[in-house]
């Protein structure tokens, strides 16, 4: 058989996944949709002695709207069922938007909204998006729950604050103050394949078409996905203009993002795409937010 | 001491109750266990698209799932399509426009679009590219299993 053996549990309730959890320690792994996990360990790559199987957990899989506006996710609500939400596609189109750049149809219909987020890949949709959207992440262990924000929580590629007793069980999506919109750029060699560099950018205005707010998130070009404190800084409370967003769209691509190079492309190439891609996604998310 | 798990799938309508290990493969679990080979498996890391079943009616790669995750659940291959004698329009479709050539992909793209045609009647030659890009084909080019699922979509509107 591909994978190495590992013990089994597939608990029924949240309760009974934390003691598991807590009992195993760091012989412990969270199973959710598996569509990296599982390929990782027919290769061998991952070897987890115990593997703890949220696909039993029916609780952790839900979409429910908030009474201000957001949305709360239960982490093993499969991506495919968040991507065709009529309530999410209402409140915030970007989640679907970007949902639709995951991998393929067979993966999003297994794939987790929570599991994705745990798993922070540098180059996956779902880390970024959560930072992009300001996500509030509830995490709980045995005896306790703390909420860590999307910032907070990825630490490094592949790295959050859980440790091995926490679980990610709710993302909670904040609402979008008016007149905010967002827009998902990417380059790939093919569809459904890693981006090379992509974006997401919010951008909220107020009623003289002045920037808000706004939210810049680079990603697949660096150790994390990457916020650019840039962006912020120079257009809040100045109207986006063409130069404006071309001055961020330079700035973020020479000094906020750190690319490697591989068969595929140079850092530099990867870099001229970050601009590009910053560039048009922040004049796409203005445009969006003036409708 | 192996672990075992019992586990009780529904496949293509036959109801089995089976001990497996944690760590089998469902593509494996179906081929291996249940003998049912019409699945195929090729890159083993949800990469080719060949292993593509239906789950619950969606379809998924089953290369990258546990057979123990298919616990009550239900579970649909390309043996569940049509028979030689009495071909599924999409299989139809598919020999009519010659959409494979040594068919070592074709499962995973007909269960694939079996899943996709269901919901999408008449979908437009962009779409259907979109549908099948998780599947890979190194023989045909694409180009008549385009074709193929177009006149598939005919096909199934006509035998609706």
């Amino acid at each position: 058989m591909k994978p190495a053996p590992f013990e089994y549990y597939a608990p029924k309730t949240v309760e009974e996944a934390l003691q598991n959890l807590t009992d195993l320690g760091y012989s412990g792994k969270v199973l959710a949709g598996g569509q990296s996990l599982i390929p990782a360990m027919n290769f061998r790559m991952a070897r987890p002695s115990a593997l703890v199987d949220l696909n039993t957990v029916a609780e952790l899989a839900y979409i429910r709207p908030t009474a201000d506006g957001g949305i709360a996710i239960g982490t093993m609500t499969r991506d495919s069922v968040v991507e065709y939400d009529p309530i999410v596609k209402q409140r915030m189109p970007i989640v679907a938007e970007t949902i639709g750049y995951i991998a393929h149809a067979q993966i999003r219909a297994r794939g987790t909204f929570g599991g994705a987020i745990a798993h922070a890949d540098p180059a996956a949709q779902l880390p970024a998006l959560s930072l992009a959207l300001n996500a509030k992440l509830l995490v709980k262990r045995k005896g306790g729950e703390r909420w860590v924000t999307a910032e907070e929580f990825i630490v490094g590629p592949f790295m959050t604050v859980l440790e091995p007793e926490d679980l990610l069980v709710e993302v909670v999506l904040p609402p979008l103050a008016p007149r905010t919109a967002g827009s998902y750029k990417q380059v790939s060699r093919q569809r459904g394949g890693y981006a090379q560099a992509a974006t997401i950018s919010m951008v909220g205005l107020d009623d003289r078409d002045r920037v808000k707010d706004v939210r810049c998130v680079l990603f697949s070009v660096g150790e994390t996905p990457i916020l650019s404190k840039y962006a912020a800084k120079v257009l809040v409370g100045n109207e986006p203009t063409e130069a404006a967003i071309a001055d961020v769209a330079a700035y973020v691509a020479k000094n906020e993002c750190d690319p490697g190079s591989d068969l595929h492309g140079t850092a530099e190439y990867r870099r001229q795409l970050v601009q590009v891609l910053v560039r048009r996604s922040l004049t796409e998310a203005v445009l969006r937010a003036k409708k | 001491m192996t672990q075992l798990v019992k586990i009780n799938v529904t496949v293509n309508g036959v109801s089995y109750e089976r001990e497996v290990e944690p760590r089998l493969l469902l593509s494996d679990f179906i081929r291996h266990d249940l003998k049912l080979t019409g699945t195929h498996v090729g890159c083993e890391h949800g990469l080719c698209g060949a292993c593509t079943i239906l789950f619950d009616g969606e379809s998924v790669r089953s290369c990258i799932m546990f057979a123990v995750m298919a616990d009550r659940h239900t579970i649909e291959t390309v043996e569940s399509l049509g028979t030689p004698d009495h071909l599924h329009p999409l299989q139809e479709a598919f020999m009519e426009k010659h959409a494979l050539q040594c068919g070592f992909c074709t499962p995973g793209f007909l269960m694939t679009l079996v899943d996709y045609l269901g919901d999408n009647k008449n979908p437009t030659d962009e779409e259907i590219r979109e549908a099948i890009d998780g599947n890979f084909c190194r023989c045909t080019g694409y180009e008549n299993i385009v074709e193929a699922v177009r006149l598939a979509a005919k096909k199934m509107a006509a035998h609706s």
